[in-house]
C-alpha cells in the first residue's frame, strides 16, 4: 500500500475510532474506567462494584425515580425481606445498642474480621439522649418507639426498615442491611428492640429541654 | 473546612466523656489553637514544613538517572510550577492520558528520574504523625506554588471532558454493601456523619473554598493528605476495594472537583480536621 493511502486510511479509522468514543454515554466510560481503576482488587472485592438493578436505577435517576419505577423498586425489595422463623421481632435491646454504637465491618481494613459486623446507626441518627455523637443523615430516633406506642405494626415495620429501607422508601439513602447481607436476623432483631421496646433508653423519658438538642 | 460542629462540641464538653467525643474535641481544640496560630503568624502552617521539603526534593538530584525534577512539566512547559495546580488535571500528549498532580508527578519521576513505579508508591501515603512521603510533599510543594491562582480546569481535550463526565457519574453512583454514592455523604446541606460535617461538594461555594485547599494538613492525623488519599479514604468508608493509586476513577473524581471549584481560590496546604 503507498504511505500515503495508509496514512489517510489510518486517519479515517482513527476518526471513525473517535466518533464512536464520542457517542458512549458517561455511564459506560464510568464502567470502563471502573475496570481500570480496581485492577489490582481480587475478584471477590471487584464484585462490589458490580451494581444491582436498584443500585443502576437509584444512580440513574439520582435517588428520584419516576412513579413507575420506585414501584418496581418497592416491590422488588419487599420481595427480598425474610422474616425471623419464630415470629418474633425484637431481640435484646442491650445488644442493639453496641450494634448501633458500631461501624466495625466491610472496610478493606477490617479483614480478617476481628468483630461482629456493626449496625452504625449512630453514624447517622440520633437515638438514645445520652449519646451526643450521633449524625444527622437521618431522622433522630429519639423516643421513636414510646412516640409509636410500641404498636406491633411499628414495629414490623422498623424490622423491614432496617432489612431493606428500600421497600418502604425507593432509593432511600439508608443502607439495605439486610438484603445486602451485612447483618443477620439476629442482629436486625436486637436492633430493632433497641429503637422499639419500652426498656430501652431510646425510649425512657428525658428533661424537656435535651430533647431534640443538637438534631438541628 | 469550616470550624464545624461548634454547638454539638460545647453541649458535648459539658455532658459527656465517651471516647469518640473526647477524641473529637481533642481535635477541636488543637484545630482552635492552629486556626489562632495561624491568625497570628501564617508561617506557622505545619504543611509548610513539607513545602519546603517538596521544594528541595524538586530541585535535588535523584533516582537512577541522578536529575533533579526541574525538567518536569506539569502542564505549562517542563519546569514551570507556578500556577501548573490550577490547571490540573488535563490531558497530557506524552502520557496519552489526563493526570492529576501526584500522578504526574509520579510520571516525571520514572521517566525523568528512572524510578520504578514500584518504588515510588511503595510508601504513596505517610502514617499519623509522621512527616509527608516524598510523593505528598513535592504534591504539597507544587500545589502551594498555585496560591492566589484560581481553579481554571482544562476541558480543551476529548478525554478532559470525558473525565469530567466520568467523575460526576461516579459521583453519584450507589454500589457496594452499604449502598452508599459520595453523593449520599455530599449532597444534602446541613448533615453531619456522627460529629463529622459534610461538605456539600456539590456546591460551588462549598467547592470552591474546600478542594483548593489539598494537599491539607490534617490535625486529626498531624500529617498532610492528598486528594488521591482523601478519596481512597472516602472509597473505604463506602466499603469498596482499595482503589488503584493515580487510577482513571480517582482523577475523573478530581477532575469533577475541580470543576465543581472553577474559580475557586488555591490555598494549599489548608489545615483540616
Ligand atoms: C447512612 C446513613 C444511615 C444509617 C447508617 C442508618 N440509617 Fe436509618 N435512615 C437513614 C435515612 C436517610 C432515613 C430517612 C428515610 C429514608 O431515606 O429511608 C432513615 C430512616 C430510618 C428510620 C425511619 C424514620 C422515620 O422517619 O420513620 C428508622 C426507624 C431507621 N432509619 C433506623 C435505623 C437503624 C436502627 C439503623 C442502624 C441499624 C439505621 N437506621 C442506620 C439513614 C441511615
Ligand atoms: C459515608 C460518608 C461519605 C461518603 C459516602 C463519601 N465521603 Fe467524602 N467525606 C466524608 C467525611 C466524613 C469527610 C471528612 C469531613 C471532615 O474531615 O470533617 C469527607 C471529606 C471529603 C473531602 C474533603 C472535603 C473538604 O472539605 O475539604 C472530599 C474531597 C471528599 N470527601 C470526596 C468524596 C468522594 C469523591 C466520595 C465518593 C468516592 C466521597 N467523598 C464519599 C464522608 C463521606
Amino acid at each position: 500500500m503507498p504511505p500515503r493511502l495508509a496514512t489517510i486510511l489510518l486517519v479515517v479509522a482513527a476518526g471513525a475510532v473517535a466518533a464512536a468514543r464520542a457517542d458512549a454515554q458517561p455511564s459506560d466510560l464510568a464502567e470502563q474506567a471502573i475496570k481500570q481503576s480496581w485492577a489490582a482488587a481480587s475478584k471477590e472485592w471487584q464484585a462490589r462494584l458490580v451494581q444491582d438493578e436498584t443500585q443502576k436505577l437509584c444512580s440513574l435517576y439520582r435517588n428520584k425515580p419516576p412513579k413507575q419505577i420506585a414501584d418496581a423498586i418497592l416491590a422488588r425489595e419487599r420481595a427480598t425481606i425474610r422474616y425471623p422463623a419464630d415470629g418474633k421481632l425484637m431481640g435484646d435491646w442491650r445488644r442493639g445498642e453496641t450494634l448501633a454504637q458500631s461501624g466495625y465491618g466491610g472496610r478493606f481494613t477490617d479483614y480478617p474480621a476481628r468483630a461482629e459486623n456493626g449496625g452504625n446507626c449512630y453514624a447517622c441518627h440520633q437515638l438514645a439522649p445520652t449519646e451526643l455523637s450521633f449524625g444527622t443523615l437521618g431522622p433522630t430516633l429519639l423516643n421513636y418507639g414510646k412516640s409509636r406506642k410500641f404498636a406491633p405494626e411499628e414495629v414490623k415495620t422498623v424490622y423491614e426498615r432496617i432489612y431493606n429501607p428500600q421497600a418502604l422508601t425507593a432509593c432511600a439513602n439508608m443502607p439495605r442491611m439486610g438484603t445486602n447481607g451485612f447483618l443477620t436476623i439476629g442482629q436486625i432483631r436486637d436492633l430493632v428492640a433497641y429503637v422499639m421496646s419500652p426498656e430501652s433508653p431510646v425510649n425512657t423519658p428525658v428533661a424537656k429541654e435535651q430533647e431534640g438538642k443538637d438534631s438541628k | 473546612m469550616p470550624w464545624f460542629g461548634k454547638r454539638a462540641l460545647i453541649a458535648a464538653a459539658v455532658v459527656s466523656a465517651l471516647p469518640l467525643l473526647a477524641a473529637a474535641q481533642d481535635t477541636e481544640r488543637e484545630l482552635e489553637r492552629y486556626r489562632q496560630m495561624l491568625t497570628a503568624d501564617p508561617w506557622s502552617n505545619p504543611g509548610l514544613l513539607d513545602v519546603d521539603r517538596g521544594a528541595a526534593l524538586w530541585k535535588e538530584k535523584r533516582g537512577p538517572k541522578n536529575v533533579s525534577l526541574e525538567r518536569c512539566d506539569l502542564g505549562r512547559g517542563p519546569g514551570k510550577v507556578k500556577g501548573a495546580f490550577a490547571v490540573l488535571p488535563r490531558y497530557f500528549r506524552d502520557a496519552k492520558r489526563v493526570m492529576d498532580v501526584e500522578t504526574r508527578l509520579v510520571w516525571c519521576m520514572e521517566k525523568l528520574q528512572g524510578f520504578s513505579r514500584a518504588e515510588i508508591l511503595k510508601r504513596p501515603y505517610s502514617k499519623a504523625n509522621q512527616p509527608g512521603t516524598d510523593l505528598e510533599a513535592l504534591a504539597t510543594y507544587v500545589a502551594h506554588q498555585s496560591k492566589g491562582f484560581k481553579f481554571q480546569p482544562s476541558l480543551r481535550y476529548r478525554k478532559e471532558k470525558e473525565a469530567l463526565a466520568i467523575g460526576e457519574a461516579l459521583f453519584f453512583r450507589r454500589q457496594g454493601p452499604m449502598d452508599f454514592s459520595c453523593a449520599t455523604c455530599h449532597v444534602e446541606p446541613g448533615k453531619r456523619i456522627r460529629l463529622q460535617e459534610l461538605p456539600v461538594l456539590v456546591k460551588p461555594e462549598v467547592a470552591r473554598r474546600e478542594i483548593g485547599g489539598w494537599p491539607a494538613y490534617r490535625v486529626s492525623q498531624g500529617t498532610v493528605m492528598t486528594m488521591q488519599h482523601r478519596i481512597t479514604d472516602c472509597y473505604w468508608q463506602m466499603r469498596l476495594p482499595q482503589i488503584d493509586y493515580g487510577s482513571d476513577a480517582t482523577i475523573a473524581l478530581t477532575m469533577y472537583l475541580a470543576n465543581q471549584a472553577k474559580g475557586g481560590e488555591i490555598t494549599a496546604p489548608q489545615i483540616e480536621r
